[in-house]
């Protein structure tokens, strides 16, 4: 068992702190992380409670392997129910603070209820407060991180936070850990503002011990490390080039969605790209990107750590930005540019620090600027709204303004904060936002990778590529290659990658191991660590159950399978250019057959029979 | 020959593998908390320093020890704890100018890199060579030692 | 060549040892006034509670650690007689020397109070001093100790632990007036009394009544607390008394030294708490009376004693660790700030967590801390080392705890 057993329980609206046992039946199915914590969730919460009411949960959960040894072991993942799309919200996030929680002895904390006053939670071990915060309330996740370094006196603290976007309501707000790790999407750091909760603090002295079988935990993950090494991807693509490696890979194969989707090759998609971050820049000599950086335990490090040009117009007389800091990873770099047409690396850079800076999701906010541009081009959104700002494609000023804007939300930041449904909506033309169940696209084009159209309309929080990440096996062949134009087998292959990719998201591990792992490869390692023997097939069948569970909360909050669609623009109009030209999204042709391999009705519903397969609360 | 850690920080991702590393071989647990290798950021400079004792000639925590609960393991040239004459007086921490020996309230006993008894566990578990353990003559601490003589008043006549 | 060392503290015994190291022939006699083998007083506290044995307080633990080479004479110095290399015992014996050591250390002053010498009264030094209070603790017992010094923190946890009632009486406005600000210092109080003691500051015995079963200790103010013990540890001096009427200058009412540590007197050399040596800090000489100086001052003493000139003394920082029932406190240098000089501190009064740094221009000369252990020693670093930190001292007034951050900046260009 590498479970600490222990849950914190924090009643907001009281200001009172619990502690229980962790439900090990429950954990024999369901893992850990985003599975277990979607089980209490389930459990505890109303699905037709409002996001941002004092009835939903916010629930800061790891994994088994979270804390150890194990490659890649630092995940955490919040798990709550999301205002932007009113499904279940499960955020993955990298960084310290999950091992840092694991270590202070704690699988779970569950927030619930809604504080009178802007509170932060303070960690030490099994000291556990909650501290007046009205002091840090209005101050960025940037601010907040130095303040409470300062008046906690701790160095070694790591904490997450929200920024200012989250306050002012922004629908995707981002609780930010470690200064630019995210549990980025579906606004899980909207829902920890309404609840008046600005930070947690938190600091673990006690490790993480409890391994079932150390001498062949240390044994078998020294050998998984190795193969993370010897891979072609997670060796030396990802450390060189992060997942910016993907941005001209993607852009040859035409399925770079480029200005609201409306196009599927981007012309500056080589001026974004890891190549050009490498590049000396021309004005002072030195590169976008500093160097590589891991989140805790990891081997593989495809963290970007960056700067912007001093003399760049985003940053000129702002020696705040000057420094280093997280820099760009693909999805950022896509939607901040590619999607808005911008070609401007440190443009893209310098809005990437503002989403880190003040909490919010880039890819969200980029899709919802590339839809405000969209309806300025097309003269619904005028610079009488934008204060005589040019919402134009391909504008780094825009981009820029725009992210000042969202962070503080004010004037226009206010709607660019609602998201690209809302917005879309509210301007009157719902047809150009480029969202499911109300989450904007991540960076692969559906008319160019047809599994990822199945994986966006079906995935359990909205639109996401990391729900079930087929661009593995359609582009880059891992674990086998499969066409990318093809609808063919794509059901069973988002299946597969889903229900995979819910096990590895419960254990503690990233997912980007995946290039180089399967579920053969981790299952040894969960069960080195954790009774319960756990197998390549019981993990699976864990994943399927997470799947599920989500599934059937997000029928029960009111979703149904009309939501598992996708915009009329990539059903409809075809790609302009490049090898899917001519392709539009295959999804009709999909759905159904991964309704039937799912043993679901053919409206999308779960039968009474998958439901008792898997023990499904009734 | 005597070998010693060599760190490079230039190689180091900041991934914490050498403090999981160390604390599971010295306390049997990952706690990045007791490790006796430090990873230290650098944020604003992109950089991560990986740091412990240099186990340096001049040992001024085995000299300040006033029990001698420190000595040195002539086979690897490590300064070593022996933790059932420590009495945790601490006067070693606050002697150590590289602020590499620790007090561990936990046990009222300090601890220290030991090297592992001569092979060290952070240098096997770092995936980019930033620590490696090599002939003591190639690790390149003369910066440290260099200011070390400086200040030493404790130097060998001879 | 004949050494002979008077006094087996630490500073003694180091010095013995590394002239057994330069100078394989030389004869080595080290002259202790104390029954038991050579032993440390910082142990002691850790002996109180029952942490160690007695054993457990040797400076070293073989028995024939000293072998053949060193001869361990016990013995009272009485005088010197420098024209003719001579020291000269309580009881008459006369040991003849080519070079000498004096590390006679220091012993407890008592202050000047009616009743300080009655049988109720001990000072907490040596090791019979620990037996006798070992003897009379126990629970309930009610304990009288004068001084919130150095040696009356470390030993409050036993006293504490052993369950006696505990009222402490410190003459400065503080504890630890002499290693700790007034922040820490008051912080140390209040922490103190959260555990129970009962902490009187600028406060004095006025006198110590003795009945047959108690005491009863009259404090200023008109307060009276009875006492079954009353442990004075009220500062110390050197025991240097032996040297009055001889050449041998003394400062401080310690031996003069130069950089060599060698006294005005050319072959009588001195460390240790019987040494007023230079302070790296000041520039200044003084008596540090602390360990690790002791230990240094041997170490250089000896190298003299052995070939002079051979190594000059750097001048010792001054230092203190104290765990004052937990929590610890940490000294360094100028902790009381120099003129002219900036400073930057950070307090959590309810954590017990303070930092207080020092600088003079760009360079740190001291520091106190408190509830603060990790990399405590990189303050020493930082401070010997007089690094100029040029954008780092601005991050370190922002945030004092970036110590780490700050010396690896300086030495490594982190």
């Amino acid at each position: 068992m590498s479970w600490t057993r222990r849950i914190l329980r924090v009643n907001l609206t009281e200001g009172s702190i619990s502690e229980e046992p962790l439900n090990m039946e429950w954990a024999d199915q369901y893992i850990g992380q985003r599975g277990l914590a979607t089980r209490y969730f389930v459990e505890e919460t109303d699905p037709t409670c409002d996001p941002l009411g004092p009835d939903n949960k916010l629930i800061f959960a790891t994994g088994p392997l979270t804390g150890t040894m194990a490659s890649t072991g630092g995940r955490y993942s919040v798990i709550t129910k999301g205002p932007l799309t009113g499904a279940i919200a499960c955020s993955n996030s990298g960084g310290f603070i999950g091992a840092e929680l694991k270590s202070a002895g704690w699988d779970m904390v569950i927030c619930e209820g809604r504080s009178p006053s802007p509170v932060m939670l303070h960690i030490v071990d099994d000291k556990v407060k909650l501290l007046p915060a009205d002091d840090l309330w209005g101050k960025s996740v940037w601010d907040t991180d130095r303040l409470i370094h300062e008046k906690l006196h701790d160095p070694q603290i790591r904490i997450a936070a929200i920024g200012r976007s989250a306050e002012a309501g922004c629908l995707y707000a981002a609780i930010i850990n470690d200064l630019h790790r995210a549990a980025g999407r579906s606004g899980v750091g909207t829902v920890m503002a309404s609840k008046n909760l600005k930070a947690m603090a938190v600091r673990g002295t006690q490790g993480v011990g409890n391994i079932k079988d150390p001498k062949s935990f240390m044994q078998v993950t020294a050998e998984q490390k190795q193969v993370l090494a010897e891979n072609a991807v997670t060796g030396q693509g990802l450390p060189a080039m992060g997942t910016q490696v993907l941005m001209n890979v993607i852009n040859e194969i035409g399925a770079l969605p480029t200005n609201n989707m409306r196009e599927v090759q981007f012309k500056d998609a080589n001026k974004i790209s890891a190549e050009a971050m490498a590049e000396p820049r021309d004005s002072d000599g030195k590169p976008n990107l500093t160097t590589n950086a891991a989140c805790f335990g990891c081997t593989i490090a495809c963290g970007r750590i960056s700067t912007i040009d001093k003399g760049h117009f985003t940053v000129e007389n702002k020696p705040e930005y000057w420094g280093n800091s997280g820099g760009l990873e693909y999805e950022a770099a896509w939607a901040l540019g590619a999607d808005t047409g911008v070609g401007d690396l440190d443009a893209l850079t310098y809005a990437n620090f503002v989403c880190n800076e003040d909490g919010f999701d880039p890819i969200s906010f980029g899709a919802t600027v590339a839809a405000a541009m969209e309806l300025f081009e097309e003269g619904v959104i005028t610079t009488g709204q934008t204060d005589g700002m040019e919402l134009r494609f391909g504008s780094a000023e825009a981009l820029a303004w725009c992210a000042e804007k969202v962070a503080s939300g004010e004037g226009f930041g206010a709607d660019l904060g609602l998201g690209s449904k809302r917005l879309c909506e509210k301007y009157g033309r719902p047809e150009l936002s480029m969202t499911v169940k109300g989450q904007e696209f991540p960076a692969y084009d559906p008319r160019g990778v047809q599994g990822m159209g199945l994986t966006y309309a079906t995935s359990n929080r909205g639109a996401c590529h990391l729900r079930s990440y087929t661009v593995a096996s359609e582009v880059l062949g891992i674990p086998e290659k499969t066409d990318p134009l093809s609808v063919d087998g794509k059901a069973g292959l988002v299946k597969a990658f889903q229900d995979a990719t819910a096990a590895v998201d419960s254990t503690g591990l990233c997912v980007f191991t995946t290039f180089a792992w399967s579920l053969d490869n981790i299952a040894p390692q969960v069960d080195a660590a954790c009774e319960g023997g756990w197998t390549a097939e019981k993990l699976l069948e864990a994943g399927e159950r997470i799947w599920n569970l989500e599934r059937d909360y997000n029928m029960r909050a009111g979703l149904t399978g009309a939501d598992d669609s996708l915009p009329k623009r990539l059903l409809k109009d075809a790609a302009k250019t490049g090898p899917a030209e001519g392709k539009v999204a295959g999804l009709d042709e999909m759905l159904p057959e991964y309704y039937q391999l799912r043993g679901w009705t053919p409206d999308g519903q779960l039968t009474a029979e998958t439901r008792s397969r898997f023990g499904l609360p009734a | 020959m005597l070998r010693s850690l060599n760190i490079n920080p230039d190689k180091c991702t900041g991934c914490l593998q050498c403090e999981m590393a160390c604390s599971f071989e010295n306390e049997g647990v990952f706690n990045p908390a007791k490790s006796r290798i430090k990873i230290f950021t650098f944020h604003d400079e992109g950089r991560f320093v990986p740091y412990t004792c240099t186990q340096c000639d001049e040992a001024w925590c085995l000299h300040a020890c006033p029990v001698e609960a420190i000595r040195m393991n002539r086979e690897t040239g490590a300064m070593e704890i022996l933790d059932s004459v420590c009495v945790g007086c601490k006067v070693c921490t606050i002697a150590c100018p590289f602020g590499t020996v620790n007090y561990n309230q936990t046990t009222g006993k300090v601890i220290k890199c030991d090297l592992c008894g001569g092979d060290p566990q952070c240098a096997q578990a770092c995936p980019t060579e930033a620590i490696t353990y090599v002939d003591a003559d190639a690790t390149g601490l003369e910066k440290m030692r260099a200011w070390a003589s400086k200040t030493d008043n404790q130097a060998h006549a001879n | 060549m004949t050494y002979v060392i008077v006094g087996s503290g630490p500073a003694g015994v180091v010095a013995a040892e590394t002239i057994c190291k330069l100078d394989p022939n030389g004869q080595v006699v080290m002259v202790g006034d104390e029954p038991d083998p050579p032993y440390s007083r910082m142990a002691i506290p850790y002996l109180l509670i029952n942490n160690i044995d007695e054993q457990g307080t040797y400076l070293r633990k073989d028995p024939e650690h000293f072998g053949n080479a060193i001869k361990h004479v016990h013995g009272v110095a009485e005088s010197v007689d420098a024209e003719a290399k001579t020291l000269i015992l309580a009881d008459g014996r006369k040991l003849d020397y080519e070079a000498l050591l004096v590390s006679t250390g220091s012993r407890p002053i008592l202050p000047p109070v009616p009743g300080i010498d009655g049988e109720r009264v001990t000072t907490c030094w040596t090791l019979e001093d620990a037996r006798k209070i070992t003897a009379t603790l126990k629970p309930d017992a009610s304990v009288v100790l004068i001084g919130a010094g150095f040696i009356g923190c470390i030993i409050l946890e036993a006293l504490v632990s052993s369950g006696a009632n505990l009222t402490v009486v410190e003459m400065g406005d503080r504890m630890v007036p002499r290693m700790l600000d007034e922040t820490s210092g008051g912080l140390l109080k209040k922490w103190c009394q959260e555990k129970g003691v009962n902490v009187m500051t600028s406060a004095q015995v006025e006198s110590i009544d003795h009945h047959s079963d108690k005491a009863v200790v009259k404090i200023s103010n008109d307060r009276h607390v009875e006492a079954e013990l009353v442990i004075s540890a009220a500062g110390v001096r050197a025991n240097a008394d032996f040297l009055e009427g001889t050449e041998i200058e003394l400062k401080n009412g310690a031996v003069a030294v130069d950089r060599y540590m060698c006294s005005s007197v050319p072959g009588i050399y001195a460390a240790g708490d019987a040494a007023c040596g230079l302070d790296f800090s000041t520039s200044d000489y003084s008596v540090q009376a602390i360990q690790p100086t002791a230990v240094e001052h041997g170490r250089v003493a000896a190298a003299n004693m052995v070939r002079h000139g051979s190594v000059l003394h750097q001048g010792c920082i001054n230092m203190n660790v104290l765990d004052t029932i937990g929590l610890v406190s940490v000294s360094y240098g100028q902790w009381q700030g120099v003129e002219g000089g900036d400073h930057a501190a950070l307090l959590d009064r309810d954590r017990f967590r303070y930092i207080n740094l020092q600088f003079d221009g760009d360079t740190l000369v001291g520091a106190n801390t408190l509830g603060i252990t990790q990399h405590i020693g990189i303050l020493r670093g930082l401070i010997q080392g007089q690094f100029k930190l040029g954008k780092w001292k601005q991050r370190l007034m922002d945030n004092p705890m970036q110590l780490m951050e700050a010396y690896l900046a300086a030495t490594q260009g982190a």
